[in-house]
C-alpha cells in the first residue's frame, strides 16, 4: 500500500498517479487501434481529451453547486488540485455530454468508435486496480488462505492484485481480438462483457461489499444485468457488423 | 468464424444461458450477511468508512483531550509541525472554518508531531496563528504511529458516529474543509 509520496513539500496522490498513467497508456493503445481500423487516431484523441476535461470541469462545478456557500467564500478554491472536491457522477455526465457533441460534429461512427476505445479502456482498469492496490480500497475479505496480505488490522485476500491479473488478461484477450471483429462494436463489448464477468467472479472475495437485500452483493447484482445487456448486444451487433465494415470501407474510399 | 458471428442462433443462445445461469448462480452462492463486509463492525484504522483510532494527549495550556469522548460532534483531525510549510498554508483556513462551525457541534483537533517538532516552536507558530482550536502535544509519537503518519499535514474528518469520512494527505483550501465540514454537520445524530 502507497497512498502518497512525499516530495518535498509535495505530496503526490500515488493511486492518482495510477489512474493518470492508465490513462495515458490507454489514450495511446485507443489511438493505435484507430489507426488499425482506418479512423483519424486524432479525432479519438480529441474525443477522449474533451471528454476528461468537460468531466474534470464537470464534476468540480457539480460539487461546488452542493457547497455554495463554500466557494463563495473562497472562489479560487475551484480551480484547486484536490481530488477530493470533486463530483464524480456529474463530472461523468458532463464527459459523455461532450464526447457525444464532438462525435456528432466530426459525423463519427459510433460503433467502430466505440472498437477503438476497447484496449484503451482494458488497460485503464489494470490502471485502476493497481490504484487501488496503492490506496489500499477494495479490499478482500478475511482469509487464512497462504497468500493473504495484511491490510487494515487483518490478514485478507489480495482483491486489488486478483482485479489488476483479471484485468491483465482481459486486456490481453482484447488486444489480440479473438473475436476478429473490426470496427462492428463486438470488440467493445467483450471488454464490458468480460469486465462485468471478472467484476461477478472477484466480488466475492471482497471485504467490503454493499449488501443488498438477501445478502445478494450490489456489484454481483449489477454485474449480471451489465454482462446480460452486452451479451445480448453483441448478438445484435455481430449480425450487422458486416454493414458498419461496409461503412468503413466506403468513407475511407471517399476519404482518399 | 466464432459464435458471435456463427448465424446458428440456437448455438449462442446455449452459449449466452450457461454464462447467465453461471453467473447467477455464484451471485446466489456469494451471498453473505450484511456483517460479513464493512456493513458491519469494522477495527478502528486510519482510513475512509473505518472507525478513528481513539486517541489520549495532553492538551497545550493543560489538560487532555480524548477523542471517545467527543462522539456526537463533527471532529478534523488535522497532524501538523511547526517547520511544515503546507501546515502553515492551511492553518488561517482551518482557523477560519473552525471560527464559523464551532457553535453547530464542529471541533478541531490540531495534534502536533512533537516528537518531531519542538514545544517552544508549537507555541510560537500557535500565537503567530491566533489559533484557538485544541492543540494537542504528540510527545511520545504513538497517535501519529497509529494514525500510520507518512506525510504532514494529515487531516481526517470524523463523523458524528466517530467514523473517519474523508482523509486529506496535504495542505487543503478553505472550500474543501468547508464543504467536508457543511456535510457531516447537516447529518443528523
Amino acid at each position: 500500500m502507497l497512498p502518497f509520496i512525499q516530495l518535498g513539500p509535495f505530496t503526490l496522490q500515488a493511486p492518482g498517479l495510477a489512474l493518470l498513467i492508465g490513462v495515458w497508456i490507454g489514450l495511446s493503445l485507443s489511438e493505435k487501434e484507430a489507426i488499425k481500423l482506418k479512423l483519424d487516431p486524432n479525432q479519438i484523441y480529441n474525443l477522449i481529451f474533451y471528454g476528461l476535461v468537460a468531466g474534470v470541469v464537470g464534476a468540480r462545478l457539480g460539487y461546488a453547486l452542493q457547497y455554495p456557500r463554500a466557494y463563495l467564500d473562497s472562489p479560487w478554491s475551484l480551480v484547486a488540485l484536490t481530488p477530493n472536491t470533486l463530483a464524480p457522477e456529474i463530472g461523468l455526465l458532463f464527459a459523455i455530454i461532450a464526447a457525444l457533441i464532438y462525435g456528432k460534429r466530426q459525423k463519427m461512427l459510433l460503433r467502430p468508435t466505440l472498437d477503438a476505445f476497447a484496449p484503451g479502456l482494458a488497460a485503464f482498469m489494470v490502471s485502476f486496480g493497481v490504484a487501488h492496490f496503492m490506496s489500499g480500497d477494495a479490499f478482500g475479505a478475511p482469509t487464512k488462505l497462504p497468500w493473504a496480505i495484511y491490510l487494515w488490522d487483518d490478514f485478507r485476500h489480495p482483491s486489488q492484485v486478483y482485479e489488476t491479473l483479471a484485468a491483465l488478461i482481459i486486456l490481453l484477450v482484447v488486444w489480440r481480438r479473438p473475436l476478429g471483429q473490426r470496427g462492428g462494436g463486438v470488440n467493445f463489448l467483450w471488454v464490458i462483457a468480460l469486465s462485468a464477468a471478472m467484476r461477478i467472479f472477484l466480488e466475492a472475495f471482497r471485504g467490503d461489499s454493499v449488501i443488498w437485500v438477501g445478502g445478494f452483493r450490489a456489484a454481483q447484482v449489477s454485474g449480471v444485468v451489465v454482462l446480460a445487456v452486452s451479451l445480448w448486444l453483441m448478438r445484435r451487433w455481430s449480425h450487422s457488423a458486416s454493414t458498419v465494415e461496409e461503412k468503413l470501407i466506403i468513407q475511407t474510399k471517399g476519404d482518399s | 468464424m466464432n459464435i458471435f458471428l456463427s448465424p446458428d442462433n440456437r448455438r449462442w443462445a446455449t452459449v449466452m444461458a450457461v454464462v447467465l445461469i453461471l453467473s447467477l448462480s455464484w451471485t446466489f452462492l456469494s451471498r453473505v450477511p450484511a456483517s460479513a463486509t464493512t456493513n458491519g463492525e469494522l477495527p478502528a484504522s486510519p482510513r475512509e468508512g473505518f472507525p478513528a483510532p481513539d486517541l489520549t494527549l495532553d492538551q497545550l495550556g493543560g489538560g487532555q483531550v480524548t477523542l471517545s469522548q467527543l462522539r456526537g460532534k463533527v471532529v478534523m483531525i488535522n497532524l501538523w509541525a511547526s517547520w511544515c510549510a503546507p501546515c502553515r498554508i492551511e492553518m488561517p483556513a482551518i482557523e477560519k472554518v473552525y471560527r464559523a462551525y464551532k457553535d453547530q457541534g464542529f471541533v478541531v483537533l490540531g495534534v502536533n508531531s512533537t516528537f518531531q517538532d519542538s514545544e517552544p516552536d508549537a507555541i510560537a507558530f500557535v500565537q503567530e496563528m491566533n489559533l484557538t482550536f485544541p492543540i494537542l502535544l504528540d510527545r511520545s509519537g504513538s497517535v501519529s504511529h497509529r494514525y500510520q503518519l507518512r506525510a504532514l499535514p494529515s487531516t481526517y474528518f470524523v463523523d458524528r458516529k466517530g467514523v473517519i469520512r474523508v482523509a486529506v494527505f496535504g495542505s487543503m483550501n478553505e472550500a474543501l474543509i468547508e464543504s467536508k465540514v457543511a456535510e457531516l454537520i447537516k447529518e443528523i445524530r
